[in-house]
């Protein structure tokens, strides 16, 4: 309203505080007229107090959430620690009940690894180095559209699929590998082994992998591999004089990272895998240890009373590894992480 | 390097051409090579599949070898190097097509109005659909967001804006990040665990599912609006402090309304991928064949559970039972496809020209 | 409007390195003042002290005062948002914001204070005085409602010194405003500076010298010890006393570019 309608050409003339036209607004608007007091205290604060105060709870939800996923599966998963053998699920103790679950946990996961690192690695670097420029975008998206496959799908395909396609190569295997533990046979005729679980795991694993590679690899700087290509370095060597080396971190928090995903795949593994429990490296055979996620998943809809405590405490099992497995890889990340917003 | 009697190598030596390969010709022994193996699969009966494996395990090795007579042992590493980088992201895209064409294949059988509008109360063999479970995706997927999406957006506000590098901000960060690798059977867990103490054991309820859906969302809302809010330049805050404008509505009105389109991108990302989240549902919100709407009470199909449930036991017409599932399969499919698909068109047509 | 400020015993902090030492510095009412010096010396810093930007900055502070026609700017009940709507600010690179057009971005601080209750009458008044003040007006008056980030870079910046008077403060402060701008666009913002300067108390830090000597009334020389050491004001003077016969030898050294 006070608006300097008055000054003719040329900016403010001095008596208009630019807000005086919502009334209500503040309390305490600053009077720009030379004789009031310019800098005034306000009470203008109070929305900042209200904003800053909802984004610090915010912040503290996720620390709360979090300890209370520790604390909620301890207390319900307690019973099963402490429970007599006969009375849980194989009428044996917890450790020797979960034993087989969390080897197979960690077994599927580095099989899967694995398969995946080498295959992130790669491309990455055809999508950040080698790959035409306008198309490295689109590249990378389809690698990302793996990610959003619901693990459902690809344990139906997994099942339908893949398992049935990879009997021949593991058939293979058995014959011309069969010294190997691994491949120690007899292979499995549906083809729902460890290694076909891994392999679906590779898969689901890939995208994020593939993604943090990339990132790295683009963070090259580019006056390094400028000075790699001004020696006369082929692309290949340019790679691994500056682009490896320099993304080292990154990919070993890559491959950490899609370890916690693949030790914590459930319904993938659930349908895919075969799984009595046993303990074994056979990886083509059909008797094939379960995964912790995946046993919840199969038996927590029938379980009541104890045996859903000795779900939930495996589950617990299952997240310390996983939480322990993911702040390695972000401690790794973090360290190299500089906070991009700043520019002072 | 042509011929080293002659006293002109000097003037060989001298010319920057060299002898190398052309542009075409390593991609021209990678073709032939796996013609080869195709036409030898076919011809010989034997798998197609094999066939073209070893026509790539030829070229793998051909390539570099022609490289070595030709160029030298340097650039037959590098054109090895191009090869087996092109390799990895040519397999990458196996499994993806591989995945798509089966579902397409396998979903179209049912994927039919019937499919669309009615649930599974009843039916035994042929018919049946899964609005039930479409509902319950739709609900639980909704309930989730709502509940993820202010908390992750105000989150990702207190690190960039207020927690500037201060203890609680770096531990949040840390923790965001390890809440990303939470299991999504485990986040199922921690929902029955914490609702089992107020309704008993045994609970089962679509709500339930939204707050499972919510442990493993909100950290990937904070991560991608963090990015979103650190792209921002800090000129543009600068800029608006500058003009007196308190803290927090810069933040309203400057940071999150520029960086609106990247932050609805992440969203509609992060809602693509609980969408087909099937574990922590089977836990918390169980199965069910008849439509429920109430979010609050009783159990809730969704698609992904309906998927698992019909491939697992299809009852006693399998045949039915697995065309259901597969249609289940492709109807998340296209669900999670468009959401990617409008993520992508929100971020090119709403994002800011990135001209500074 | 335009008034004097006081600096006295003025020492800046990032965290616990000190930045600035002990400036004691009087900026008259209706003048241009230049700040000059190497770089790393601190001018921006000090120029970011005067309207509290230097606190944006996670551990900046200051301490010793700041006072504007009777007032600490430092004062304990004293909000940085009200300080900052009396002294704009014209950035190094133009900042316009990316999501409002030409017209939004000059009414930016009036409209993201919350005041929607003006007319829209006043608001065109306002739009058209604050682009003819930073000479912009005849350029852009007929594609208002484009994106500012539309213009060119010597024109963005003309934008956003009229987005900082749109608010009408009694004081600006230009931290290097020419530094990314082309000789001819440089030209447009000093011939401006000479207008504005009838309305405004003005500020500029500069890295070039004649830009110095041809706008400012008077000029601040700073200047720092070595690496990790505070940087201070070394000399302050009218204009044509710091290039014509400075008291200081390192101020001599720099204007006639012996420094270093």
């Amino acid at each position: 309203m006070t608006k300097p309608a008055t000054a003719p050409s040329g900016p403010p003339s001095g008596d208009a505080p630019p807000g005086d036209a919502e009334p209500g607004g503040s309390p305490a608007q600053p009077q720009s007229s030379p004789h009031a007091v310019p800098v005034a205290r306000s009470a203008r604060r109070f929305g900042d107090l209200l904003f800053s105060g909802a984004a610090t709870l915010a912040g503290l939800s996720i620390v709360v959430t979090l300890a209370a996923v520790f604390l909620f599966l301890i207390g319900q998963g307690f019973p099963a620690f402490t429970a007599d053998a006969e009375d849980l699920p194989g009428e044996q103790n917890f450790a020797a009940y979960v034993a087989p679950l969390l080897f197979g946990t960690v077994w599927a996961a580095v099989i899967a690894l694995v398969v995946a690192a080498p295959l992130a690695i790669g491309i990455a670097l055809f999508i950040s180095h080698y790959a035409p420029r306008r198309l490295a975008q689109g590249l990378g998206y389809l690698v990302d559209l793996l990610a959003a496959v619901p693990s459902v799908v690809y344990g139906a395909w997994g099942i339908v699929f893949l398992a049935p396609h990879a009997v021949p190569v593991y058939r293979w295997l058995e014959r011309y590998f069969g010294w190997l533990p691994f491949f120690d046979g007899p292979t499995s005729a549906t083809g729902r082994t460890m290694l076909t679980a891994g392999l679906v795991l590779a898969v689901m694993i890939l995208p994020i992998m593939t993604a943090i590679n990339r990132e790295v690899f683009l963070q090259t700087p580019r006056l390094l591999e400028e000075a790699a290509m001004a020696l006369g370095a082929t692309r290949w060597e340019t790679i691994r004089m500056t682009v490896l080396p320099f993304g080292r971190s990154g990919i070993i928090s890559a491959g950490m990272l899609g370890l916690g995903r693949a030790l914590g795949e459930t319904l993938a593994v659930a349908m895919v895998l075969s799984a009595t429990d046993v303990i074994t490296v056979n990886v083509i055979s059909s008797t094939n240890p379960a995964t912790i996620a995946a046993n919840i998943a199969l038996d927590f809809p029938d379980s009541s009373g104890l045996a859903v405590d000795a779900l939930i405490a495996s589950g617990l099992v299952l997240f310390a590894l996983t939480f322990v497995v993911n702040y390695i890889a972000r401690v790794i990340v973090a360290r190299r992480r500089e906070f991009s917003g700043a520019n002072a | 390097m042509t011929a080293p009697a002659q006293p002109a190598p000097a003037a060989v030596r001298s010319s920057l051409a060299g002898r190398s390969l052309p542009a075409w010709a390593p991609w021209t022994i990678v073709g032939v090579a796996i013609a080869v193996g195709l036409l030898a699969g076919v011809s010989t009966g034997l798998n197609v599949a094999l066939g073209i494996v070893l026509g790539v395990l030829v070229a793998l090795v051909a390539v570099p070898a022609v490289s070595t007579v030709v160029e030298g042992g340097r650039r037959a590493r590098d054109r090895l190097a191009t090869l087996l980088v092109t390799l990895a992201f040519a397999l990458a895209l196996l499994p993806l097509l591989s995945v798509l064409i089966t579902v397409v294949d396998n979903g179209t059988a049912r994927f039919d109005a019937t499919f669309l509008t009615d649930d599974m109360r009843g039916v035994v063999g042929e018919g049946g659909g899964a609005l039930h479970a479409i509902v319950g995706t739709l609900e639980i997927t909704a309930a989730a967001t709502l509940i993820s999406v202010p908390i992750g957006v105000l989150c990702a506000v207190y690190l960039v804006e207020y927690g500037g590098g201060r203890w609680l901000a770096r531990a949040i960060t840390l923790l965001v990040d390890v809440m990303t690798g939470v299991p999504s059977i485990v986040a199922g867990l921690f929902a029955y665990a914490l609702f089992s103490i107020f309704f008993g054991p045994g609970i089962r309820f679509g709500i339930g599912g939204a707050v499972a859906l919510s442990v493993l969302m909100i950290p990937v809302v904070i991560r991608s609006v963090e990015e979103m809010l650190k792209l921002v330049p800090n000129e543009l805050r600068e800029a608006a402090y500058a003009l007196g404008v308190p803290k927090w509505l810069t933040v309203v009105r400057v940071v999150l309304r520029t960086a609106a389109a990247g932050i609805a991108t992440g969203v509609t990302i992060a809602i693509s991928r609980v969408i087909g989240e099937t574990a922590p549902l089977l836990i918390i919100a169980g199965a069910t064949t008849r439509t429920n709407y109430d979010i609050f009470d009783g159990r809730m199909e969704t698609l992904p559970i309906f998927t698992y449930q019909s491939l697992m036991n299809p009852g006693a017409r399998p045949e039915f039972g697995v065309d259901r599932a597969w249609a289940a399969a492709l109807t998340l499919i296209i669900i999670v496809m468009l959401l990617n698909l409008v993520a992508r068109l929100i971020s090119r047509f709403f994002s800011l020209p990135s001209g500074r | 409007m335009s008034k004097r400020i006081e600096v006295s015993g003025l020492d800046i902090y990032y965290g616990k390195f000190k930045a600035v030492e002990g400036v004691d510095m009087i900026i008259e009412s209706r003048t241009i003042t230049a700040l000059i010096g190497p770089s790393g010396c601190g001018k921006s810093t000090f120029l970011r002290s005067l309207n509290r930007m230097h606190e944006v900055i996670p551990g900046g502070r200051v301490t010793g005062k700041v006072v504007m026609d009777g007032e600490d700017l430092y004062g304990a009940d004293v909000d940085p948002v009200n300080v900052r709507r009396q002294i704009g600010m014209v950035f190094q690179r133009p900042n316009p914001f990316p999501t409002m057009s030409i017209y939004d971005n000059v009414i930016a601080g009036v409209k993201l204070n919350g005041r929607r209750r003006m007319k829209r009458s006043e608001l065109d008044d306002l739009v058209e005085q604050s682009l003819r003040g930073a000479n912009l007006w005849e350029e852009v008056k007929d594609r208002l409602h484009r994106p500012g980030s539309s213009l060119s870079g010597g024109q963005q910046q003309r934008l956003c010194i009229a987005r900082a008077i749109a608010v009408r403060p009694a004081v600006l402060l230009m931290d290097e405003p020419c530094s990314a701008l082309d000789p001819i666009s440089t030209l447009a913002i000093e011939d401006l500076m000479q207008e504005l300067k009838a309305e405004f108390t003005i500020v500029i830090v500069t890295h070039n010298m004649q830009q110095a000597a041809r706008v400012s009334d008077r000029t601040g020389f700073f200047n720092i010890a070595g690496t990790g050491q505070p940087g201070k004001l070394i000399e302050m003077d009218d204009t044509s006393v710091i290039f014509g016969n400075p008291k200081v030898k390192a101020t001599e050294d720099y204007v006639s570019g012996r420094f270093g």
